[in-house]
């Protein structure tokens, strides 16, 4: 490791009022360190709503693994594009894409790598999703979570030399010198995501978390901050909520794409083959909380299926969802009739 | 009383020993003239501090890596990896699918395999647990025995502190969270076995070794080892803790040191809910157990304004501190000064910490005591019989003592403590 790479170039201050006003407004003003120069529009969201609904598309494809076990890589591409297209309302893969990013970006994709093979994002649906963003004329994307290991236990080759693709942990870019802090969080944020990145896509996977209930599109958030083991008491409620509302966490991250190919419905964030099913599907939304919303319906439709009790009947509920769409933080809608959940 | 208390430039919250912004020595240069003569005692220590940042090994150990706008330590920091700090943990319970239950501090956090707990140094690698922090030393100070504080355990002797990252609370006043709340590799350490650290105290005239500026619970293996190491040295060890833990562990604490300084942060279950992230309760039987085995501890309480500051409050925790543990266990009633996520309250007035002290010398605690507002009468050490000034201080200088082998040198009334 670099010496002094990490995160010892943060001698902090907890800023002050005022100190953190004018940080927002720096942040504000610049994105991904770079400003933009005038005349470069900032990308439009793509704000998918259908009579103001928050758009959730499931894509699956029962043949996903073919007569095998493993995702067949053929497939997975396509069920890629049907779940981007339908998404967007789009004609081609192409299309989706361009509607997300523009040329010249660094695109990070924020992956979900503590549990290493079998329940992380996979290493197959990463790099389709990268090719995608090339043709789309992404030249520089960034996979990133909290520690270079995680990543490379995931199956992502760190030393391997890809055109136009970095993998960068936490450990190695380190962490910004000021707290960013919004209610129960006050956390410093990677610097990957500050400084690097101009947007994010967030890649968690669908799956059963022993504390927080799921750990879906929210949670994945975590892995933007330095402690992240700070915020999990009493189900992540408020502290997912909270650490979402961190202004570049909210102000990047431009889509989800949850990874359902493996789903777990207990025993998670560890992997569990035992309690793991094959979902062979994708989850794809811009509104992070009816993204969780509707993941953690299909996660506890898995357990009734198979006779387990409710997360609730756990005392693990993940009521951070409904947190994050409260009059406070406004993340997002958790109210099934605001949310269209398109089967595709 | 004068209103030109002696203000440190840092004006750090003396709940927790403060990391200092300066090596210890180097505070006789705060505000000259104001502390005249420099930090008594000191001289040598500062000299040898000198040379210390001289060494690659001790540079990086006399200087705080939190010290603002000083840069960072010379030595490279310790490999993420390293096994060295790797001890099997003596506290937890094994949970089927490789889970673990940690029973050392009340949190009790069942962790999966591949996680942490709340700490941030102790980790499950496969349905073992692990700490991850022995001998990761990441700041090392000599420092006044009276700025932990412990004012009644050899005064005017110099203990030499220690930490390592992390911390089982999250305190939103904390003073030290660039280092408390961090997990190992996010802070450069340097390798400090037990061995060394025993050497080391020695060579700088420690009479002691801290455990102190983190939370010592969460290297409390590190704590362990160290003491017995500072023990078959003829260094003696303290502990400055916030008393969050579990009872089997405190008692081989108890055990393997000579003094334990608890920081009561407040007298009400809701300010550790809400301020802490921890309990009062558990603390509380922590001081009972200390007292019960013959430990030598004091107290500090930390008044932030309108958040622990009663009349109320003051007045349960003083009865409850005299009909559990005694009137001569020492009480420091410090000041706060806005840090971390507390920083839209103003600094304690003086007159709150009187108020408080007023309260709990009303309610018949003997040693009542002042921190963080140097140059106050009631640094001081009175002698309860007689009221007499027994061990006057300015800031963490002693500037005289009357005492005779633990007794008041005017009355003989006898002074509890650790006084050789
Ligand atoms: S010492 Fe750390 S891991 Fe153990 S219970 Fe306390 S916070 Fe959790």
């Amino acid at each position: 490791m670099p010496r002094h790479k990490e995160f010892v170039d943060r001698i902090a201050h907890a800023p002050n009022r005022r100190g953190f006003l004018r940080t927002l407004a720096a942040a504000a003003a610049t994105l991904g360190g770079r400003r933009l120069s005038a005349g470069v529009p900032v990308p439009v969201p793509l704000n998918v709503k259908t009579q103001g609904k928050s758009r959730v598309v499931i894509a699956r494809d029962a043949g996903l693994r073919g007569s095998g076990s493993s995702v067949d890589s053929g497939r997975l591409v396509k069920l890629l594009d049907r779940a981007m297209q339908s998404f967007c309302g789009c004609d081609s893969p192409l299309e989706a894409w361009t509607r997300l990013v523009r040329p010249g970006e660094v695109v990070g994709l924020k992956v979900n790598c503590l549990a290493g093979r079998g329940a992380s994002t996979s290493v197959q649906l990463v790099e389709l999703i990268s090719e995608r963003l090339q043709q789309a004329g992404i030249k520089d994307i960034v996979i990133w979570d909290r520690l270079n290991s995680d990543l490379e236990s995931a199956g992502f080759r760190l030393g391997s030399k890809q055109r136009g693709i970095r993998y960068i942990g936490n450990d190695s870019a380190g962490y910004e010198e000021q707290l960013s802090i919004y209610g129960s969080a006050g956390s410093l944020v990677s610097k990957t995501l500050t400084r690097t990145c101009d947007a994010v896509i967030n890649l968690p996977v669908l799956k059963d978390h022993g504390i927080a209930g799921v750990t879906l599109a929210l949670k994945n958030a975590f892995g933007a901050i330095h402690n992240p083991n700070k915020y999990h008491l009493s189900v992540g409620d408020p502290y997912i909520a909270d650490v979402n509302m961190l202004p570049p966490i909210r102000q990047k991250t431009r889509l989800t794409i949850c990874d359902g190919t493996t789903a777990q419905y207990e025993g998670g964030p560890s992997y569990m083959p035992q309690w793991s099913w094959p979902f062979n599907g994708l989850l794809v939304a811009q509104d992070p909380v009816a993204l969780d919303f509707v993941g953690w319906k299909l996660i506890e439709d898995e357990r009734a299926r198979r006779g387990m009790k409710s997360l609730e009947a756990l005392g693990r509920k993940p009521s951070y969802i409904a947190t994050a769409a409260d009059a406070r933080h406004r993340l997002g809608s958790n109210d099934p009739s605001l949310i269209e959940r398109m089967e595709v | 009383m004068g209103k030109d208390w002696v203000q440190y430039e840092d004006g750090r919250n003396a709940c927790c020993d403060s990391l200092p912004r300066m090596a210890s020595a180097e505070l006789s240069a705060v505000k000259p003239g104001v502390l005249p003569g420099g930090l008594a005692g000191l001289s040598l220590s500062r000299r040898k501090f000198l040379e210390a940042a001289a060494l690659p090994c001790l540079a990086s150990c006399a200087f705080a890596p939190a010290a603002r706008g000083a840069g960072f330590p010379a030595s490279p920091p310790a490999a993420e990896k390293d096994s060295r700090f790797i001890v099997e943990a003596k506290f937890y319970e094994k949970l089927p699918y490789r889970k673990i239950k940690c029973k050392l501090c009340p949190r009790e956090c069942v962790i999966d395999d591949r996680e942490r707990g709340y700490c941030g140094v102790r980790e499950n690698r496969g349905g073992k647990y692990y700490s991850l922090v022995h001998s990761r030393v990441c700041t090392a100070h000599v420092d006044p025995i009276e700025k932990k504080p412990l004012f009644h355990f050899r005064p005017g002797t110099l203990a030499f502190s220690v930490a390592t990252a992390g911390c089982n609370v999250n305190c939103k006043m904390c003073q030290n969270w660039e280092i408390s709340q961090v997990r190992p590799e996010q802070v450069p350490s340097n390798y400090l076995p037990p061995r060394d650290l025993a050497a080391l105290a020695r060579q700088y005239d420690c009479v002691s070794i801290a455990y102190t500026y983190s939370e010592p619970v969460i290297f409390y293996e590190y704590v362990q080892d160290g003491a017995e190491a500072g023990r078959a040295n003829g260094v003696r060890n303290v502990i400055i803790t916030g008393g969050y833990i579990q009872q089997e562990p405190l008692k081989e604490w108890c055990k393997a040191v000579d003094a334990i300084k608890v920081d009561l942060k407040a007298f009400s279950e809701k300010f550790y809910k809400e301020v802490v992230n921890g309990e009062l309760k558990p603390v509380l039987e922590t001081l009972v157990t200390i007292r019960e085995q013959g430990t030598w501890t004091e107290i500090v309480y930390l008044v932030i304004p309108t958040l622990n500051d009663g009349d109320q409050e003051f007045r349960a925790l003083a009865k409850w501190v005299k009909s559990n543990l005694g009137p001569d266990v020492p009480v420091h009633f410090t000041r706060f000064h806005p840090e971390y996520l507390l920083t839209n309250l103003p600094p304690t007035p003086i007159e709150s910490l009187e108020r408080a002290k007023g309260i709990a010398d009303a309610e018949g605690l003997h040693y009542v005591y002042i921190g963080n507002v140097p140059g106050h009468p009631a640094e001081s050490t009175y002698c309860p019989r007689c009221r007499r000034v027994i061990i006057e201080r300015l800031g963490y200088i002693i500037k005289q003592t009357h005492m005779k082998k633990g007794r008041c040198g005017y009355c003989q009334q006898v002074i509890p403590g650790v006084w050789a």
